[in-house]
Order: C-alpha cells, then structure tokens, then sequence
C-alpha cells in the first residue's frame, strides 16, 4: 500500500511522549523511526532490523555498545557506549542502522520495540505486509 | 578411592587479549561451558579497544570508557585472565606455553598477539630517549598526552598519512595542538582512498590549521642527550620539534612462533578453520593470514571486524564445531572532523578497461559515492558525508552478486534493497517479517 503509517508510529513509539500529535507538532527533533520506506513505482515495503542470529553489527562494533539482549536475543544498542565510529553501518547487508545525527550522534535501528508490549509498526500495519515471527519463521500475535 | 567418570576438560590458551582473543573467548564459550580458558595480556588493563585510543587522546573518552566489553564478562564466562603477563615462548612439541615465572599446558591455543608498529629506518632514531613516540596501544595514547602536559607541546609532528598518522593527528587537534603531517606519497590515505577521497580530507585537514608534507619523509632526527630537537627531511627541509610520533601502519605481531615450526608468510598463516600448520594451534585477527575474498589469496586484514570473525571461528574450532570462515575483504569506516567515510576493497584500481568506475561528487559538500566494478562485479567503493544505507552494498561484495542490471542505481539517493534483483533480496531478507 505505502501507507508508510509503520513509521508514523515507529516514531511515536521512540518519542519522548509518545502522543503522535506531540511527536509530529511539538518542538524539538522527533526521534528517526528504526525503518526504512522503499518505494519504487507500485512496489513499496518498509524493511528494518532482521535481528540476526550471526549479526554483523555486533562483530564489528568498536565499543560493545551493539549487543545481543540476553532474554529476547533481540540486537540492541546501547547510545552511552556509542561513539559513532559507524561500524555496523558499513556491514549490515540489510542497510537497516541509521545515522541519527540530529539527536544524538550516534547509531540508531529497530529495537523491537521492546519496552513496550508489541512493535509498533506490526500493530500499526492495516493491511499486515509487516508481521512478527518467531525463529522457526511462525507469526507471533499480540497478546 | 572415588572414580573419576567425568571427561577430561579442555584447556585452552589464548595469547592476546584484543577483539580477537575476547571474541575466541565468545566461540569456545557458546560450546565448551567447562573446558578451562586462560587468557594472557601483555598490557596493563583488562580490556579496551584499540581504535578508540584517539578519542581518548582527543579526551573525547576517558579510560574508563575504553572498554568493549566489561569487567564481569570474564567472571561470567569463568575465564582466567592474566594482564602484564606477556608468553614468552610456546614449546609445539610439549604444548607448554612460559611466562616470566611458570609455564602453563594446554590442548588448544590460540595467538592474538595483533600487530606491531613499523618503525622506519631513520637516521639518528635509535640515540633518541624521549621525545619518539609510536600510535597503537593506549600506553602510547597515554605517553603522548603526559608528554605534550608535561613538555606544554603545542605543535606536534606526524610522520604517516594514513588512517593511523590521520586519526592521531584528529586527536592532538581536537587537544588544540598543531600538526605537520608527512607523508612520503603524493597524497594522505593512499592505501585507502582515490585521489578525489584524499582531497576531500586533505583539505578539511588544511582548514583545521593542518600542514601537510607530501612526497617526502624524515632522512634524519636530531636530538640533544637523547631528546628530540629537531627533524630534517628528504629534501633537506629543517623543522624544530620536541615530539614525533611515527603512524606509519603496522606489521603482524609474529616474535611468538619464532623458533616454533609454525608457518608464516607476512601474518601466521591459517586454513578456513584458523588452524596453523599445527591443527591444535589456532591464530586469528591482524596477526594472521586469512582468506580475503576480493583479492583471492591469503592475506593479513587488520581490522576490527575481521579479527571478530577470525577469532570467534578459532572459537568454535577448538571445540571441533567446523565451522568455515567464509573469508572477507578490506574494509574501513573511520570518521574525520565530521566527515564519515566507508571504503571497501579496491578504491583506486588501475585505469584500465578492466574496471568500470560509477562515481559522483560535490566538494562543496564534502560527498563523494565512488563504486568500482570488475567483470560486472563490484570489488571496491568508497562513500563519503553520506554513508547510509552502504551495507548493502558491502553485502554485494560479499556474494559477489552481478550488478551489471542496476549498476547505475548503486549511488543512486534512491539506492536500497527495491533496486537488488529479486532473487538476492529475497535470499537475503527472507521470510521474518516481511513481504515483498
């Protein structure tokens, strides 16, 4: 569809109020979302981080501010630690880490947004082109 | 007398305490949760990563924030660790290896001894006491900052034009202090960069108050009871200084094995498993010779998340998982004054009709995207001021994919995992979350 609301509220998720009005009209930088938006003529999807299993970005990273959170597996990133030597982007296949500049200078990507209950983009996708699976590739509900 | 039923435990030496040594650690460890692991550190602190000494000597970092992974991880994966204890020597035959007071038996061992800095012949170098410094460890990082304190440096002399001469000179500005830059090329970066890349920093360095010396080199050093007086170029150039640090690369770290039967060429030479000649002896990381899938042969790649690899694959090997290292190749991503750049591989091939170069520039905005190709396959690239997104196409080079379909798309803005032939995207974004 390329209704793009995947990153609507994959950045109301990551803003401070997380008030999609707020985020979009309040003052300040809003957060970047944790995916990206592709469209090229009728095609469009949003990819972001695949949280592999053999991940790159936690190899190369210089600091160990990439790390694997033990409980979920998920791959997160720890901005204290983070100088912004841009490691992982350089070797991420899937192109998913950002630059986030404007905030804070230092790496940003999807962290499954796993301080709430349920990604917000896979919650927000009306016509469910992003679904969340399991390692075995079966589709995981909200709860 | 109780029987003894269990299965002997596994010893494990690891000689070298970097990325590659903790990522052996990381491999052994996701098998082996018993076998007994003993790391050995020829420096004074439990762990730090290398790259990030210029931050700190910029006190961008201080000491503490050095490290990569912390304090509890060689408590949590019940590792013993030794610092300042360097090996002396590893006897192949009895698998022994000695340190200053003891010797230690193992059944597998890894070297990750790392690299060396080169120092150059230089007349007059070897009289000097005080005043030469080298850029690798953070004792180096340390001795300069204490030096250029104590001695109120403010202009300082660099001898090396890559990244290492580069990023310590990044360093000493941010510190306030001026640099002169010598390099014996025509240009700074050369092993790294195209002309256009080098410009583009060379002349960011300028506008930071930099003065750069090219093709030249330091023929002689003058010193008076051992300290650094002054320097004397090629071309007979004088210049006054108390201090010169000397960033010219580095060599693989090899005095380990002399007088073992293990091989080398320039770095410790090893299979796809990271065994030496010896199958019970493992090596990994700037001080050995893996296979580098551009160039198609052997050879030493130093840096950071080669040696992750190398050493996480020994890893795995020394439990006798076997598990292949699939190879990688050069790869760089080093951030100057604001200005990031990625490079991958060959950046400056010969101009010939062997290589297709697709590149685009704006000097005003410090952006250049640069990819070379060769037989329809990207085997280099360079990207500068805008860097996202850039892993794909080091995931190009990785499974050498034929790009000659959308080639003129690769530094495209729109560039992304849309313009990739179906079949690549769908290999590499399979199934997890996501319809294409």
């Amino acid at each position: 569809m390329g209704c793009r609301l995947c990153e609507v509220y994959c950045i109301t998720q990551h803003s401070k109020t997380r008030d999609i009005i707020k985020t979009y009209k309040g003052k300040g930088p809003k957060p970047l979302s944790g995916l990206y938006f592709e469209e090229i003529g009728h095609i469009s999807f949003a990819i972001q981080c695949r949280h592999c299993e053999d991940a790159p970005c936690i190899e190369a990273c210089l600091t160990g501010a990439m790390f694997r959170e033990k409980e979920t597996e998920a791959v997160l990133h720890n901005k204290e630690k983070c100088v912004g030597c841009w490691m992982c982007v350089m070797v991420c296949p899937f192109g998913v880490i950002k630059v986030d500049i404007e905030n804070k200078k230092v790496a940003s990507k999807c962290d499954l947004c796993i301080e709430s209950e349920f990604p917000a983009c896979v919650e927000n996708c009306p016509n469910e082109a992003i679904i969340l699976v399991d390692e075995k590739g079966e589709k995981i509900e909200k709860k | 007398m109780k029987k003894e039923k269990k299965l002997k435990k596994n010893k494990y030496i690891i000689i070298g305490n970097s990325i590659a040594g903790v990522s052996c650690i990381e491999g052994i460890r996701e098998i082996d949760k018993d076998g007994e692991i003993f790391v050995f550190s020829d420096e004074n602190i439990f762990n730090y990563s290398r790259p990030l000494i210029s931050y700190y000597l910029a006190g961008r970092l201080k000491e503490e924030q050095l490290n990569f992974r912390d304090e509890n991880f060689y408590i949590e994966k019940n590792v013993k660790l030794f610092i300042k204890t360097p090996v002396k020597k590893i006897n192949t035959k009895e698998k022994i290896v000695y340190i200053d007071k003891g010797n230690f038996d193992f059944d597998y061992l890894f070297i990750g001894t790392g690299g060396s800095p080169i120092i150059p012949q230089i007349k007059g170098i070897d009289k000097i006491r005080e005043g030469v410094f080298t850029f690798t460890k953070l004792n180096d990082a340390k001795n300069i900052k204490n030096f250029i304190e104590k001695e109120k440096i403010k202009e300082v002399v660099v001898l090396g034009g890559g990244l290492i001469g580069l990023k310590c000179s990044e360093g000493l500005i941010e510190r306030g202090i001026s640099v002169i830059i010598i390099e014996l090329s025509d240009r700074i970066l050369p092993n790294t960069f195209d002309y256009n890349a080098s410009m583009i920093i060379e002349n960011k360095l300028k506008e930071k108050g930099c003065e750069i010396i090219k093709r030249n080199t330091i023929e002689k050093v003058i010193g008076k009871d051992g300290i650094v007086k002054e320097i004397i170029l090629k071309d007979g150039r004088k210049i006054k200084t108390k201090i010169l640090i000397i960033g010219v690369g580095v060599i693989p770290e090899t005095k380990i094995i002399e007088g073992t039967e293990i091989i080398k060429n320039k770095g410790i030479i090893v299979n796809e498993f990271m065994q030496t000649n010896l199958p019970f002896i493992f090596s990994g990381g700037d001080v050995a010779e893996g296979e580098d899938l551009i160039l198609n042969k052997k050879s030493v790649i130093a840096i950071w998340p080669v040696a992750a690899r190398m050493g996480k694959i020994a890893g795995y090997n020394m439990v006798g998982e076997g598990k292949k290292y699939d190879g990688m190749f050069i790869m760089n991503s080093i951030e100057f004054f604001g200005i990031p750049t990625i490079s991958f591989g060959i950046t400056n091939p010969p101009l010939n009709e062997n290589y297709e170069i697709i590149e685009k520039i704006d000097y005003e905005k410090n952006f250049y995207r640069k990819i070379v190709i060769k037989e329809n396959k990207i085997i280099g690239a360079i990207y500068l001021g805008k860097i996202e997104r850039v892993g794909i196409i080091s995931g190009l080079i990785k499974n050498k994919i034929d790009v000659s379909s959308f080639k003129n798309l690769l530094i495209d803005d729109k560039f992304g995992l849309l313009v990739l032939p179906e079949t690549y995207r769908k290999h590499i974004v399979k199934g997890e979350g996501i319809e294409v």
